[in-house]
């Protein structure tokens, strides 16, 4: 046979390819120390893990940011490395540096005991701890024995999610962004199943999350597989290079598309791929909840912002005007289904899927007015809502959150700071001059507005009314009304959850205010292809 | 680089920041607040002094301060006055210091400290000032709808019964307004970036541009400006929430909404309307005009059918909002100078009312006109003082709103003699509900049903009046109803001084006023029907 002569002659040499470690230091480091971490859950005692599990978590996520800074500081050329499967551009330092600031905050409020005392994960396993009774109304503290102790396999988890995520928004590959997304996925599955409180509910959201996200994840691959056979690459430059010229099935090439941004989209919880996402956000430990809402949108952005860019720039008149409807369905969704909920966690849920179509705004610009607007955005929102789930932490009854929102009923005269810490975020999240969601979204709108899209921000524009009547909502509950004789309590927080909240808090105004650095940074530079 | 217009803005800011945590000493609280807001005072009257008249012709913005704030927005931090914001500047620093004075020792809803209410006024106070010193559009968008969230805390804490449902209506409404506006300051970048170098906006360069702008887009942009002011001013058929908001807010609140903050709205169409999209304005002000002389007469006649005596200030407002818009879009010199200084004398005088009203109320414990009756037997001088409130609201010669309306009817006349003479009926309308308010409340028979506990839920606890013989009747309300304090007629006295002085002598503000005015019109490219002012 002739083949077998033509393998052995095609056969190369195995060349490891040139590996850029100061590039992609940061996440190394990340996900280095994820497997350190693992082995601490292994071999630590027990009574011991917790310390040390979050000493390493935090020096981790500051050695990262160290390693970014340095490599940033010397303005690096935007590079690929790893034989091409990862882009270090300045658009992936800025979503990097994005991530491991929101993953600190973010581990700030997984890490905190005070709240929740024993912190807010089951330390053992679900049949031991008692979820009948925590679904029940008058039930108590749940595992009593237990409750000084917490599931440190949390740790290890958050930090692959985030080198999963900081690879997936770097990755210049389909390949890849596809072993990035699951590396990413598998953790949060995981995660959102580990309330100690409302057990049913937690580990509903998690079968549910990863229900739906496996099915997410079979699109992206699905479609990865028609791009392969489109291109006869999974590079982007590549699958951008046989775009540009038209001799092949346009076919296989927009259905391919279809598919892998339905994926991404459900990542990012665009509606109408935004079924999972009350729910989920709901039911999930809180601060888990915050780490989903900051990060995950922030790295499936990335990925959509890579993606459309990059691999799809040349052929964005094919494919805009659906996403145009896709934009248009998400903030629509986001703001109408909003103002129907009663409990904070949903509520907040709904808001970021209207966030998420403001975003796409950006995102599908394609510009770098766009790009850097759509950069800046997803830091702006992130440290946003990742305070705002801080302070629902804090607002609780014996029975553990008291996320309906009848709870928060003249919670301003409890604790005025609390509430006007909340009202601040929320008219944040409304869009109100002075706070980062209002410099935010002119960003985001005025390059969507400069590339033609006029329709749709005057849509943007109609739905940000109509959310911010939710967002007022919970302001008129918590200052206008009196409070219930058995309203919820408001915990003191311990440093960590502090920490976390006054850090969102800061950058939420100071973006408002003073956003010029951030955005000079956001606009530093371009993909790189 | 002129520090007075920052500090203008940074000094009641500071004042709040300083006042709120007084929340356990009201006494503090209130003499912290008071002393700031005469600073402010004095600071404004330094400002007033320091604008030069005699070069406002030439210099569009004097007393500037400009710093880099967002480069790649195109946006900087600079601040400096026309008369027109001049003038309305100075109105807030009157009018802050005697809201303070009203709520010395009003009562507030359960559980609310005084230090809350007054912190609050200080920062109104701070971003009026910003968006009346605003010299970039973005800034001044900034000011503008972030001055929603202080009034909105003040009307839903601070306010009457149903303070929830028009905190609400009141911040959904400006909030929609201020999000259309959006679109167009985001279009009007868009339009200078085509037009310039980098896309600005800054307001000369904008103004610049203004007529290479084509028609249709200058319409749309207009469109977006005039709505979110139409609802700010308020215009018919965008008013709906001005009753609700006035009636509902604590009085200090009122005053400052319905005095200064609804001012913003007019002076948006003097400032960035009409200068900005002067083909627009010529195009639409038909429009413009139709929703003005309809809110002169149905604001009127609706006034005259209130029975709620907050409501009532509401609707004349809306009917006097109705002349000045008139006076805006007349396009004459004298119109619009009659128009500026309307808004002054509106300020002044409905304020005036609101506190008397508030005064009133809060002897009587019920804002319905039928619970009263005969009060001027009892306390004259408040009857008094509500008779001049009433007769300066009504444009009576002699009184400051004489003088602001006649300039708006005599120039609006000659360019728009239909439109003008529709408008004066409502100044029957007006006379009408002023007289008849009067003399329902303040003369005949003594009643108090308020007093007496005729309403239910408030009231000294006596048995219902209609119970008690009327000599009976009389004398408990005698007792229980005391004629203004000698702190309420110090507060309202600078009002009433205002009233006469510029009802006999406003040359002060209208010189300061005029320049600006001709400004205005020679950048919508305009000249009078009938030659010149004076």
């Amino acid at each position: 046979m002739s083949v077998l002569p033509m393998l052995a002659q095609a056969e190369p040499p195995l060349v490891f390819p040139t590996v850029d470690y100061g590039a992609i230091g940061p996440m190394l480091i990340v996900l280095g120390a994820a497997c350190i971490s693992v082995l601490v859950e292994a071999l630590a005692p027990r009574h011991q893990r917790w310390s040390i599990q979050v000493a390493l978590t935090l020096a981790t996520l500051a050695g990262a940011g160290i390693a970014l800074v340095g490599y940033a500081g010397g303005s690096p050329e935007p590079t690929t490395t790893l034989a091409g499967t990862l882009a270090v551009d300045q658009p992936t330092l800025f979503l990097w540096g994005t991530l491991l600031a929101l993953g600190l905050g973010s581990i700030l409020l997984i890490a905190d005991r005070s709240v929740e005392p024993g912190g807010q994960f089951v330390s053992t396993g679900p049949e031991a701890s008692g979820s009948r009774a925590a679904e029940g109304s008058g039930a108590g503290a749940v595992g009593t024995t237990t409750v000084t102790q917490m599931q440190t396999e949390v740790f290890p988890l958050t930090l692959f999610a985030l080198g999963g995520m900081m690879a997936f928004c770097a990755a210049n590959d389909l390949l890849t962004m596809f072993v990035a997304l699951e590396v990413l996925s598998l953790p949060l599955y995981l995660m959102c199943g580990l309330a100690r409180r409302r057990r049913l509910l937690s580990q509903e959201a998690a079968v549910k999350y990863f229900l739906l996200g496996a099915f997410a994840s079979a699109f992206f691959l699905y479609g990865l597989a028609l791009l392969f056979g489109y291109a006869g690459s999974v590079k982007l430059s590549a699958i951008s290079v046989a775009a540009a010229g038209t001799d092949r099935s346009d076919t296989l090439l927009l259905g391919g598309l279809a598919l892998l941004v339905v994926g991404l989209l459900f990542k990012a919880s665009v509606g109408p791929f935004h079924a999972w996402t009350p729910d989920v956000y709901q039911g999930a430990p809180t601060p888990v909840t915050a780490f989903m809402a900051a990060c995950t949108k922030v790295a499936a952005f990335g990925a959509i912002l890579r993606v459309l860019t990059v691999g799809f720039g040349t052929i964005r008149w094919e494919w805009r005007g659906v996403l145009w409807a896709v934009a248009v369905a998400s903030m629509v969704i986001g703001a109408v289904i909003g103002l129907t909920q009663t409990d904070v966690k949903r509520m907040i849920a709904y808001s970021s899927i209207a966030h998420a179509g403001f975003i796409l705004l950006g995102a599908i610009a394609i510009t770098p007015q766009g790009l850097s607007g759509t950069l800046f955005y997803l830091l702006a929102y992130g440290f946003t809502t990742l305070a705002i789930f801080g302070v629902v932490s804090l607002v609780r009854t014996a029975d553990g959150e008291a996320t309906h929102l009848s709870q928060w009923a003249g919670l301003a005269k409890r604790s005025p700071l609390v509430a006007g810490v909340m009202a601040f975020l929320l008219l944040a999240l409304a869009g109100l001059p002075l706070t980062s969601g209002f410099t935010a979204k002119f960003a985001v709108f005025s390059a969507a507005l400069s590339d033609g899209m006029a329709p749709l921000v005057v849509v943007a524009l109609v739905a940000s009314a109509v959310a911010a009547f939710f967002y007022l909502r919970v302001i008129v509950l918590m200052y206008f009304s009196e409070p219930a004789p058995d309203g919820p309590t408001v915990v003191l927080p311990g440093a960590f959850t502090t920490a976390a909240i006054t850090i969102g808090v800061l950058v939420t105004l100071l973006l408002g205010i003073l956003p010029a650095v951030a955005l000079d940074w956001a606009a530093g530079g371009t993909f790189v292809s | 680089m002129n520090l007075l217009l920052l500090s203008l803005l940074v000094l009641p800011f500071v004042g709040a920041l300083a006042v709120a945590p007084l929340r356990n000493s009201a006494v503090a609280a209130r003499r912290v607040a008071l002393l700031f807001a005469l600073a402010e005072l004095a600071l404004a009257v330094v400002t007033w002094f320091s604008y030069s008249v005699a070069t406002a012709a030439t210099q569009r913005f004097q007393l500037e301060f400009d710093v880099t704030w967002i480069p790649s927005f195109g946006t900087r931090f600079s601040l400096g006055v026309d008369g027109i914001a001049l003038v309305l500047i100075a109105l807030t620093a009157v009018i802050v210091p005697v809201v303070m004075g009203f709520s010395w020792e009003e009562k507030l809803p359960e559980g609310r400290s005084v230090a809350g209410f007054f912190a609050l006024l200080l920062g109104t106070q701070s971003l009026l000032v910003g968006v009346f010193a605003a010299t970039d559009v973005f800034l001044f968008y900034v000011f503008f709808e972030a001055m929603l969230v202080p009034m909105y805390f003040m009307i839903g804490r601070f306010g009457g019964p149903k303070r929830q449902y028009a905190a609400v209506k009141f911040f959904l409404y400006s909030l929609l307004g201020g999000l259309i506006m959006l679109a167009a300051v985001i279009g009007l970048y868009v339009a200078s970036a085509d037009r310039l170098p980098a896309g600005t906006f800054r307001w000369a360069d904008l103004q610049a541009i203004a007529g290479q702008i084509p028609e249709s887009t200058q319409i749309l942009l207009f469109l977006g400006f005039f709505l979110a002011f139409a609802i700010k001013a308020p215009l018919v058929p965008f008013h709906t929430w001005l009753p609700d908001a006035a009636a509902e807010a604590p009085v200090g609140a009122g005053v400052l909404l319905v005095g200064v903050l609804d001012k913003v709205g007019i002076f948006g169409f003097l400032r960035y309307c009409l200068p900005l999209f002067p083909a627009a304005s010529k195009t639409l002000a038909p429009l413009v005009l139709t929703l003005a002389v309809i809110g002169i007469l149905y604001g009127a006649l609706l006034a005259v059918m209130q029975t709620d005596m907050k409501r009532f200030v509401a609707y004349t407002s809306i009917a006097h909002f109705g002349f000045i818009a008139l006076g805006v879009f007349a396009f004459s010199t004298q119109a619009q100078s009659g128009a500026a200084l309307y808004m002054v004398n509106h300020g002044i005088t409905t304020g005036m009312l609101f506190l008397v009203v508030g005064m009133l109320i809060a002897r009587g414990n019920s804002r319905l006109v039928t619970d009263y009756g005969g009060v001027a037997k009892i306390a004259p001088v408040l009857a008094g003082t509500f008779l001049l409130a009433g007769l300066a609201s009504l444009a009576l010669p002699g009184t400051n709103s004489f003088v602001s309306e006649f300039l708006v009817l005599i120039g609006s006349f000659p360019r728009e003699p239909v439109f003008t003479t529709l408008a004066t009926i409502g100044i029957i309308f007006a006379a009408l509900y002023v007289l008849w308010i009067y003399q329902r409340t303040m003369t005949g028979p003594l009643r108090g049903d308020g007093v007496l506990g005729g309403v239910a839920g408030v009231g000294g606890g006596a048995g219902p009046g209609t119970a008690t013989a009327p000599s009976i009747v009389a004398e408990r309300v005698r007792t229980r109803f005391k004629d203004l304090s000698g702190r309420e007629i110090a507060v309202l006295t600078p009002l009433i001084v205002l009233i006469l002085v510029l009802g006999f002598y406003p040359a002060p503000v209208l010189d300061v006023i005029d320049p600006s005015v001709v400004s205005t019109m020679n950048e919508v490219g305009l000249t009078d029907p009938v030659g010149g002012i004076r």
